[in-house]
């Protein structure tokens, strides 16, 4: 994109600059957008597994129902405890959000379509998903309420606890694609088996594609493992002070963030924006990447959503006992054992 | 063009947010400000090309060590106007360590600035080529492997002796036993009872 910034007249600084803030804005209101689709489609597949109807009264199909709500929130009064740290009250939502759209930057859509190819894009995710915690933390401290607090502890813990095996898991990826980088990565998962696309389909990578989409949901606070704002306990977690656009900020950065984990998913083991078959049956590579991959985030939010909808929440020692002492150990020794499988296959045997 | 500007930038955040984590008198504050130089650090680092490192420090330092000791300080039940008060006596003790480090710091510009230093097991400037993720480890697993895997004993002795130095033995717990909760089944718990009227249940 620099370079048609280029052709019209810019430097190469200046185009640059234009063509990163394009690319920025190309990529954050379609993931707005998204998640305000995709909250929309969580409540019809919610209510339709209650056997409801869920929302359909604004526009056709309800679908204007997320739209609805934003203008709602946006305008109601935003509340503030008189006992709250006011500036990090208000900074929390700002960070949770901001780092929600911050890891996209890295997302390959398609061969070459990706805002910044670092050759660390895995690290950066990584480093940013960990800055995710200080949004739920501030504001739990920040609101100066105990049920909050109480929340924005038990986030902080979880959110540690299963970033460990969710490290360790994608460096048993890294180390069968041989790089950080995503768009390295997802061609790396080319042709397994002769016409299977996707680490998923490798025998030695296939559990810890479960251990991470189990660490997905953990790691984004869904259900099961939502016991940051598990109503029955702590009113509304750490949010309970928020009111209007604070709160909708909450709203939208936990949902980009749930997509995010979805892309993940499909980048890192099923192939991203590569079709899940190899064979040209029919004019199947035509197909856009970006559509596969879309294609995949959508199975995986379904999977989100089915989750949610049958799945009772975990007991915090539950929580704390899958991290540590199921997935942590599962996925050290699966580090191990890839290393040592690519030791024999890959590099000779010799050390 | 952009290089300076982001470097001033980064350059000055990481100096003004280092001063705010030693003024601000809230210790949940200092906390915040010291991940915000963190992060700017991590900035800097990126601008000099060590994009691994700049990486590594925001996951470690911001993403778990930060965290964890903004979950102590928050659930420190401090009492600042004593710990203001204390503040003249450790005065001499602080304007010692900040000379001592002036003195370093002096030095080693000045050490800097009359020429590199000739060792003999320097390694070998990094090409271009090679990212710095597999320049790090093709010399961090050869030539300093036994460094390496020293650090590595001495963090874990660490680990566990605070581990040794925490635990205390509690009696009268009463552990989940997962296991058992698991084996549990509906026969196990649930009893039908045709119950007669006129008597109690029979537990």
């Amino acid at each position: 994109m620099t370079a048609f910034f280029q052709s019209l007249g810019m430097s190469y600084e200046g185009a640059w600059f234009t063509s990163t803030i394009a690319g920025i804005l190309l990529i954050a209101f379609p993931v707005m957008l998204a998640v305000a689709m995709i909250i929309y489609a969580d409540r019809k597949i919610w209510a339709a597994m209650a056997l409801r109807k869920g929302p359909n009264v604004v526009g056709p199909f309800g679908l204007l129902q997320s739209f609805a709500d934003g203008i709602k929130v946006f305008l109601q009064e935003t509340i503030i405890p008189s006992a709250a740290n006011r500036g990090l009250f208000l900074i929390a939502p700002i960070i949770t959000f901001t780092v929600a759209l911050m890891a996209w930057a890295v997302i390959p859509f398609d061969v070459g379509v990706v805002l910044s190819d670092i050759n660390v894009g895995l690290l950066y995710i990584l480093a940013i998903s960990s800055l995710g915690v200080y949004g739920v933390v501030i504001a739990g401290w920040a609101s100066n309420s105990k049920y909050p607090f109480f929340s924005a502890m038990r986030a902080s813990a979880q959110m540690i606890s299963y970033e460990v095996s969710i490290g360790f898991v994608l460096i048993s990826v890294v180390l069968w694609a041989g790089s950080f980088n995503l768009g390295v990565i997802v061609e790396s998962q080319k042709g397994y088996f002769g016409f299977l696309n996707g680490n998923g389909f490798n025998p030695l990578l296939f559990p810890m594609a479960v251990v991470f989409l189990i660490s997905a949901m953990a790691e984004t606070a869904r259900a099961p493992f939502d016991l940051t704002e598990a109503e029955s306990e702590l009113v509304a977690g750490y949010q309970t002070e928020y009111s209007s656009m604070a709160f909708a900020l909450y709203w939208l950065g936990e949902y980009a963030n749930v997509i995010l984990m979805c892309a993940l998913n499909a980048i890192l083991f099923w192939g991203g924006y590569l079709p899940p078959l190899d064979i040209d049956l029919i004019p199947w590579f035509d197909i856009p990447g970006i559509i596969w991959l879309f294609a995949k985030i959508l199975v995986f939010f379904f999977i989100f959503s089915w989750v949610k909808a049958t799945v009772p929440r975990y007991r915090y020692d539950q929580l704390m006992r899958l991290g540590w002492k199921i997935f942590l150990p599962l996925s050290l020794g699966w580090v191990v054992l890839v290393s040592g499988f690519l030791m024999f296959t890959r590099y000779g045997g010799a050390a | 063009m952009i290089h300076v500007l982001a470097f001033y930038l980064f350059a000055t955040v990481v100096i003004a947010s280092g001063a705010m984590t030693i003024f601000s008198r809230n210790p949940v504050h200092s906390v915040l400000w010291l991940i915000l130089a963190f992060f700017n650090a991590a900035g800097l680092m990126i601008l000099l090309g060590a994009e691994f490192i700049a990486m590594l420090l925001v996951i470690v330092y911001v993403g778990a060590v930060a965290v964890l000791f903004m979950f102590v300080v928050m659930m420190l039940d401090i009492d600042f106007a004593e710990l203001r008060a204390g503040f003249v006596n450790y005065l001499p003790f602080g304007i010692a360590i900040a000379v001592v480090l002036l003195a370093e710091i002096v030095l080693g510009v000045g050490i800097w600035s009359a020429g590199p230093i000739e060792l003999a097991q320097r390694a070998a400037p990094v090409t271009g080529e090679v990212s710095n993720i597999q320049a790090i480890g093709a010399l961090l697993y050869t030539r300093y492997i036994f460094l390496f895997e020293a650090a590595g004993i001495v963090l874990l002795v660490a680990m566990v002796g605070a581990i040794v130095l925490t635990h205390r033995a509690r009696g009268g717990v009463r552990g989940q036993n997962i296991d058992k909760q698991n084996r549990r089944r509906p026969q196990d718990a649930v009893r039908n009872v045709k119950q007669p009227v006129g008597q109690g249940v029979e537990l």
